[in-house]
């Protein structure tokens, strides 16, 4: 048999293999259309996609992270528990340390720094904990990561008191409202930490050991992949990248509070889903994510354009994503059947 | 061979198809294909996978309407049969999977039926126990009723199968390869059932590829490959070889494995006094090149000791040694790291990882040693993929696509593959060949000879099928109650005498 057979990727395979992916990327292309024709004056506004830049990172990245902890078959359900936290935590080091005094920059820069450092070690060892449940203790990803989402909620309240913290410096809100080259600086870290997360999923021998024991965990062990370690690095990847999504949101809004966003914990859950991730385990794509977020902000900006009330936007995303499930799922029938 | 000229015996026969064809989308799956079955006669339906034996029996329970050909079930000559009408003229087919509800109790399943046929809005669970102690009766076997049928072993949820078969009043059983997950003791007694069942005037159609299996249960066989009748006739007139030829359309030449081995050359493995959960006492003394067989019955020990090998009991006793040095294999990566590779008892559950490419099944042993941690070279994993596929010979034109996609044979080859790259020296093989049909098994075969004679591997093969250790052992061993009892050269192995002495043992 010639040994070139497979240097040459095949864009057809490719196709067939993300039917899925294809698919949601025509449907966010005719979401794109349908909304720039009922509304092209407001909805192709620059305006329109400079505040889209600015707001899809928060529920893009809790969606990377969802989608990642879907990966080996689980779930986490406390990414928003640890942003508030780590944002929290961050607010009550900048409270005590700068409101009031007159630092010089640098200083207040060290300070912003630190708190850098302390949301992404907090965000860690959170995830740690919840790996720690899932490998060692042994309880459903599903119950171990509501719990301890319950929990950070909870010492949230406890050091807060309830009332938002304010008092956020210039620098560390600039995170959240900035732009670096005409582009938002969320967005900015959106795409940096999602192509690092494509890098690690695709291109090293952790990305690959997740996607084998989220397909066949007993069929992993067997293979000699330490299968509790690589599940609990998961999991600590996934309380980084909520770490992350706490600065973005605590920068945009300049205040950190314990239920900030709590609405966004299922709909990463959807957004993983409708980017075809096997909630089973086995498959997920970065790019997918994104495609399936982007693709929601253009419904919900075109809603709001088109002064939908509330609460009919969230019924609009929720026949929507039901939608697309059932088609993927009629879609993947077919093709089962075709086999 | 004994041609029988079909409808001579037209008044006995419980159900004839004659000269069906079926077509699904330009495959012809089914090709000019007549068949009959006596009252009363055990049948077995030989061919290799999907060579049409499943289009068959969906033809005769009426999940499949043929493109030609009439169906003649008593009087009554159809074109078509619905699934209903089949169940109604008394034809039950047991699945491989049984079709039994898990979470319910053996009486549950066995009456559920019934009830739901009669239509009624409440249970009364007096007759539900009735029935289905009627049913368990019948067979004259005893199954606690209270037992949900998930927590039973295999053997006994294929016996309620078969009682909620004979329930509905069935006058031919299907049986979709019966005995694929039994032990040879087992198989004894569904035998015994099915012959229980024919003495009722009940015909049963057995469908196999287990040659010993069919020679003896059977009085009629008949043999298709790819879609088309290839040959028929009284068992009598058919042996092991004959039966092969014609599944396969080829001859197979059995040789044995026998090889001299060295005796002041240091071991590739040496067990003194090795003891588990399980095994006793194991001395063994395995040098390079050999392959050794180990068979016995279900709770001889075997799979713990195997699995022990592979480092999944961390308090095993006595001295394990590899090449001379002495270890202690408390963890499968222990087992790897020193050299062991193990192929699975059931590949779909614990060997692959189905959904995913055949490179990364195969890539799955050896991630860590390729390239660093934070980099996977896509040309270097596809260079590994490609040789090992060509190594073992997996039937692919493309690395990338799904393991699912494969045949059985070449999914057991991927299992197999895997272990290539990670250059064991001492390759643990549970039952690999089960499920595989006998083309492909006999290249397995060949490819593990190849490798331990080559790689310079010891192989122990652990196998219920003693025909594929007699012709790839140099020597095996029967494990009884946690102990090595006889240990038997190639030379001298006979298939019969093994298996009569595993008949005492029982």
């Amino acid at each position: 048999m010639p040994m070139h057979r497979n240097s040459q990727p095949n864009i057809r395979d490719f196709l067939n293999r993300n039917s899925n992916l294809l698919q949601l990327i025509a449907i966010t292309a005719l979401i794109f259309i349908v909304m720039s024709a009922l509304n092209p004056a407001k909805f192709l506004r620059y305006y329109n996609f400079d505040s889209i830049a600015f707001s899809f990172p928060e529920l893009g990245l809790l969606s990377i992270a969802m989608m990642i902890a879907m990966l080996t078959g689980g779930i986490d359900l406390s990414v928003v528990g640890i942003a508030n936290f780590t944002a929290i935590l961050a607010g009550k080091l900048f409270q005590a340390a700068l409101v009031g005094k007159d630092l010089p920059p640098s200083a207040t820069l060290m300070y912003v720094l630190l708190g850098i450092v302390i949301v992404l070690v907090v965000g860690t060892l959170a995830g740690m904990f919840n790996g720690f449940l899932i490998t060692k203790v042994g309880i459903t990803p599903i119950l171990a990561t509501m719990g301890t989402g319950q929990l950070f909620v909870g010492l949230s309240l406890v050091i807060t008191g309830g009332p938002a913290i304010v008092g956020f410096p210039e620098m560390w809100s600039m995170i959240g409202n900035e732009k670096i080259l005409g582009i938002a600086v969320p967005c900015w870290i959106f795409l940096i930490i999602a192509s690092s997360i494509a890098y690690i999923l695709n291109k090293t021998s952790f990305g690959i050991k997740l996607m084998l024991i989220g397909t066949n965990a007993k069929a992993a062990v067997y293979s000699g992949i330490d299968k509790n370690s690589i599940i609990l690095k998961s999991y600590m990847l996934t309380g980084v990248l909520s770490a992350i999504t706490g600065i973005i949101m605590s920068g945009r809004t300049n205040a950190a509070k314990s239920d900030y966003g709590s609405s966004y914990v299922l709909q990463a859950v959807l957004v993983a889903v409708l980017a075809g991730t096997n909630p089973a385990g086995g498959y997920g794509t970065v790019f997918g994510v994104f495609i399936a977020v982007i693709g929601l902000m253009f419904l919900s900006s075109g809603l709001m354009i088109m002064r939908f009330s509330n609460f009919l936007v969230d019924f609009i995303w929720g026949a929507f994503l039901l939608l697309i499930m059932v088609v993927n799922y009629y879609n993947n029938r077919r093709q089962a059947a075709r086999k | 061979m004994c041609h029988k000229v079909i409808g001579m015996n037209k008044k006995e026969d419980f159900i004839s198809l004659e000269h069906v064809h079926k077509n699904f989308a330009g495959v012809h799956a089914l090709k000019d294909l007549s068949l009959s079955i006596k009252k009363g006669e055990i049948h077995c339906l030989a061919g290799e996978n999907g060579s049409g034996k499943s289009t068959l029996i969906k033809v005769i329970s009426g999940i499949h309407v043929p493109s030609e050909g009439v169906i003649r079930i008593g009087d009554k000559i159809l074109n078509r049969l619905t699934p209903k009408q089949a169940i109604a003229l008394g034809v039950q087919v047991i699945y491989q999977d049984f079709s039994l509800f898990a979470n319910l109790t053996v009486a549950e399943n066995l009456a559920l039926n019934t009830n739901l046929a009669q239509n009624k809005k409440l249970v009364s669970w007096k007759k539900v126990y009735q029935l289905a102690r009627e049913a368990m009766d019948r067979l004259q076997i005893d199954i606690d009723l209270k037992r949900e049928v998930g927590t039973l072993p295999v053997a006994q949820k294929q016996l309620i199968a078969i009682a909620r078969a004979l329930m509905f009043n069935a006058r031919l059983i299907i049986m979709d390869e019966p005995t694929t997950a039994l032990t040879g003791k087992e198989v004894q007694v569904l035998f015994d059932i099915v012959r229980q069942i024919q003495k009722e005037g009940i015909s049963v159609l057995f469908v196999s590829h287990k040659m010993r299996e069919m020679l003896e249960i059977s009085e009629k066989i008949t043999v298709i490959r790819n879609g088309s009748k290839v040959a028929e006739g009284p068992t009598t007139d058919f042996d092991e070889k004959l039966l092969t030829y014609h599944m396969t359309g080829q001859e197979f030449t059995d040789e044995k494995y026998i090889i001299t081995t060295e005796s002041n050359e240091t071991p590739r493995l040496q067990l003194g006094n090795y003891c588990g959960n399980g095994f006793q006492n194991i001395d063994l003394c395995l040098h390079k090149k050999e392959v050794i067989g180990i068979t016995g019955l279900l709770g001889s020990g075997r799979t713990e000791f195997a699995k022990a090998l592979f480092g999944m009991q961390a308090d095993t006793t006595g001295t394990l040694r590899i090449d001379g040095e002495p270890v202690q294999l408390s963890s499968i990566t222990d087992a790897i790291k020193h050299g062991i590779a193990y192929v699975p008892e059931d590949r779909l559950s614990e060997g692959l990882f189905l959904s995913q490419s055949i490179k990364r099944n195969i890539l799955a042993t050896t991630l860590d040693s390729i390239g660093n941690k934070f980099f996977l070279d896509k040309i270097i994993l596809t260079e590994r993929a490609t040789q090992t596929v060509d190594e073992i010979g997996i039937k692919t034109d493309n690395t990338d696509n799904a393991v699912n996609t494969l045949s059985g044979g070449n999914q057991q080859k991927v299992v197999l593959g895997k272990w290539l790259l990670t250059h064991a020296k001492i390759l643990i093989l549970n039952g690999p060949t089960v499920g595989v049909d006998i083309g492909s098994k006999s290249e397995i075969h060949k490819r593990i000879r190849n490798i331990a004679r080559e790689g310079d591997l010891a192989v122990i093969m652990f196998s219920d099928d003693i025909n594929e250790l007699v012709h790839n052992c140099n020597r095996i061993i029967i494990m009884h109650k946690s102990k090595f009892v006889e240990e038997i050269p190639a030379s001298d192995a006979e298939e019969n005498d093994i298996n009569n002495r595993l008949k005492e043992l029982a």
